[in-house]
């Protein structure tokens, strides 16, 4: 018995020495709990606050100044700016920049004192359902609770009924808040980000690892020649995958696609080429397979946090969304959710795309610049 | 074409490699005629591999000079590698690919005309062609060195360099591959092949041999020999086991190991190796004669003289 254990120890021991020399794991060991309770706990809030929000003023008494003045202050809120044209409300709510525009429409104040009742609308970004339920959930009590302070004297009878207005609350993109809406078309990026990266940066460091690339390096191919020759069949493999979501989110979950298939099909291909160039570049400083994986899934789960994927990303705060503005999946997520449920066009959708050129060139060049044409 | 008309193969000085601090190819010459079969020797760890790969534009020089078949080594690394077979240590052709098609990916990338022809031509000369459908990985040890030679030589190069090809191959397909060898060295190809096989040295024409970086010897085998400066006695007879022990670390015998059933003292000094012969007490059942010393014994002679660099550096 007692010999059993000598060997049990005898191998527990050459664990830890090889554990300790593959830094690459070791690095993992320590890394993956460090950056998971940094994301869940001080990243991740499921109950977005300070969403921007536009206001579009056509009555401005004192107690449309309290009532915004109350919104503010409930957190959920943070106004970013009135505008006199319903339609740039529209459009900034299209492209994302705003998550509320609240319509405060001519005669309000009048209405209400009167008793009748008028109507605040409120427009939510519901593409999104979980980022607009809880402020949406809120604002009726605020509204009440920071009108009561104006409602005194002989306006006081009015706060005794149910709330002085009507508040109209239209959930734009998603009317009905299914989630499927949300996540389905995400899980495209979710898949391509998992796959691309990790079929390219096996399928080259597998060569490495074999052997193979002193054998290719020895032969006249130039670098490019290899990175391009390598990285097209999983561009083919990218597409046939885009093909298989796309298919299920409109046959099997009836997710609504409004915008252009063309501005889709261009986002879909920069965001493969972003995460290929990612894939790369991994291989040129993994040295085994295992390392490749290790890197993918090190780059996979921050983007996968981070993106806006999993939890709204205004509920992050500006550290971890300047963060999350890196990784090409939180522009994808962008581009195809506005386009499939927002129907937007090219020119709100820019704002994703530039990110995702500058992510492309930078990835590019240090793939580039570290693969090798000698084996040094 | 070639760069020059130079009748080197190989011409380059002061070849030298550092990976940290360890000099792993240490101011290397070497001068190699075309058309010739050259031997590179060396004990483990000395420096081969990295010098052929240098050779063949793998690996930078950190200091040096040369061409390779007229190309500089620094600058033409092109060149060299569409005119150079060069045959890896161990196994680098696609396993996951059969033998045609590993042979088709090399003739595209060397964008060879009459693809199909070549192909099955070389299929037909290796003796690859009733298996050209089998995956490479399946292969036996000597199939897969078949293999690799006819990959090598599938873009007809001018030269070729085979790192360590015949190691643990069996005799019968290591002599298979010599004769391939041959049989392109006939053809007027420069070879250049790094062993551990005495006997394949033999069969070159020349031998480098290169131990912990340094260049310790250059020439014909007999040369080699001859220059070596060894005197070696051999004793055969049923007293030779114990006279192993009151042979080794005597003032003289620089080296005592067995052949056979012979056993072979050398030392550089003749003198003192007669006198530790003669003073040796019990010679029954030994007979004693002196013999010139086999290329072995020079080689072993030549690396106990060599610094050992690698263990040198690592101490300090």
């Amino acid at each position: 018995m007692l010999s059993a254990w000598r060997r049990v120890f005898a191998i527990l021991l050459k664990e830890f020495i090889q554990m300790r020399r593959d830094r690459m794991t070791f690095g993992m060991m320590i890394m993956v709990p460090v950056i998971q309770l940094t994301l869940f706990g001080f990243a991740i809030n499921s109950d977005p606050r300070h969403l921007p929000t536009l206001l579009y003023l056509e009555d401005n008494s004192t107690e449309v100044r309290s009532l915004v003045a109350g919104l503010e202050n409930s957190s959920y809120f943070d106004i970013v700016g009135q505008v006199t044209d319903p339609n740039i409300a529209t459009a900034k709510l299209q492209s994302g920049d705003v998550a509320f525009v609240i319509t405060v429409p001519a005669g309000f104040t009048r209405d209400m004192l009167r008793g009748d009742k008028p109507e605040l609308l409120i427009e939510a970004d519901a593409s999104d359902p979980s980022a607009a339920s809880n402020a949406v959930g809120q604002i009726g009590q605020i509204v009440t609770s920071s009108l009561k302070q104006d409602l005194k004297g002989e306006w006081a009878p009015l706060n005794a009924t149910d709330p002085p207005i009507n508040i109209v609350v239209h959930r734009n993109y998603n009317p009905e808040g299914i989630s499927q809406y949300n996540i389905v078309p995400g899980l495209l990026g979710v898949i391509l980000t998992m796959t691309m990266i990790m079929i390219t940066s096996i399928a080259m460091t597998r060569e490495t690892e074999r052997g193979n690339m002193e054998n290719l390096l020895a032969m006249p191919a130039r670098p490019w020649e290899v990175m391009v020759g390598k990285i097209v069949p999983y561009v083919g493999v990218g597409i046939i995958q885009t093909g298989i979501v796309l298919l299920a989110a409109y046959y099997i979950f009836q997710v609504p696609f409004i915008g252009s298939p063309w501005l889709l099909a261009l986002g879909v291909g920069l965001f493969i080429i972003a995460n290929l160039a990612v894939g790369f570049t991994f291989s040129t400083i993994a040295r085994t397979q295992m390392q490749a994986m290790q890197m993918t899934f090190f780059f996979f789960l921050p983007s996968l946090m981070l993106s806006g994927f999993m939890f709204p990303f205004r509920g992050m705060p500006g550290w971890a969304q300047a963060i999350g503005q890196i990784f090409p999946l939180t522009h994808f997520l962008r581009i195809v959710r506005s386009v499939m449920l927002k129907g937007s066009d090219f020119a709100a959708m820019w704002l994703q795309i530039w990110p995702l050129l500058i992510f492309i060139a930078v990835a590019m060049t240090v793939a580039m610049l570290r693969y090798r044409s000698t084996l040094d | 074409m070639d760069g020059t008309s130079s009748d080197l193969a190989i011409d380059v000085r002061g070849l030298t490699k550092t990976f940290g601090k360890l000099t792993v190819v240490n101011k290397v010459d070497i001068q190699m005629p075309r058309g010739q079969v050259w031997g590179f020797l060396g004990p483990n760890g000395s420096g081969k591999t990295t010098t052929i790969r240098m050779l063949c534009g793998l690996l930078k020089p950190d200091a040096g000079e040369g061409t390779c078949l007229g190309y500089d080594i620094l600058k033409d690394s092109r060149e060299i590698k569409n005119q150079v077979g060069y045959m890896t240590q161990k196994f680098s052709y696609w396993e996951d690919l059969s033998i045609r098609e590993n042979l088709e990916f090399v003739a595209n990338l060397y964008e060879l005309k009459d693809k199909k022809k070549v192909v099955d031509q070389t299929l037909a000369t290796l003796g690859l062609t009733s298996r050209q459908r089998q995956l490479a990985g399946t292969l036996s040890g000597g199939w897969k060195q078949r293999l690799a030679l006819a990959a090598c030589t599938l873009h007809n190069p001018k030269m070729l360099m085979l790192d360590e090809p015949t190691a643990g191959v069996d005799p019968q397909a290591r002599r298979d591959f010599w004769d391939q060898i041959h049989r392109l060295s006939a053809q007027g190809l420069t070879v250049l092949v790094s062993t551990h096989y005495m006997d394949e040295a033999e069969r070159c024409d020349q031998i480098v041999y290169i131990a912990y970086g340094n260049l310790m010897a250059q020439g014909r085998v007999q040369d080699i020999i001859d220059q070596s400066g060894l005197y070696t006695f051999i004793a055969e007879g049923p007293g030779v086991r114990e006279l192993m022990e009151r042979m080794r670390g005597k003032d003289g015998a620089e080296q005592v190991a067995y052949f056979g059933n012979a056993l072979h003292v050398s030392g550089s000094d003749l003198d003192k190796l007669k006198k530790l012969i003669d003073n040796d007490g019990d010679k029954t059942g030994v007979t004693w004669r002196q013999e010139r010393p086999n290329l072995e014994d020079v080689f072993i002679h030549l690396m106990d003289t060599s610094v050992d660099n690698s263990v040198q550096q690592a101490g300090a």
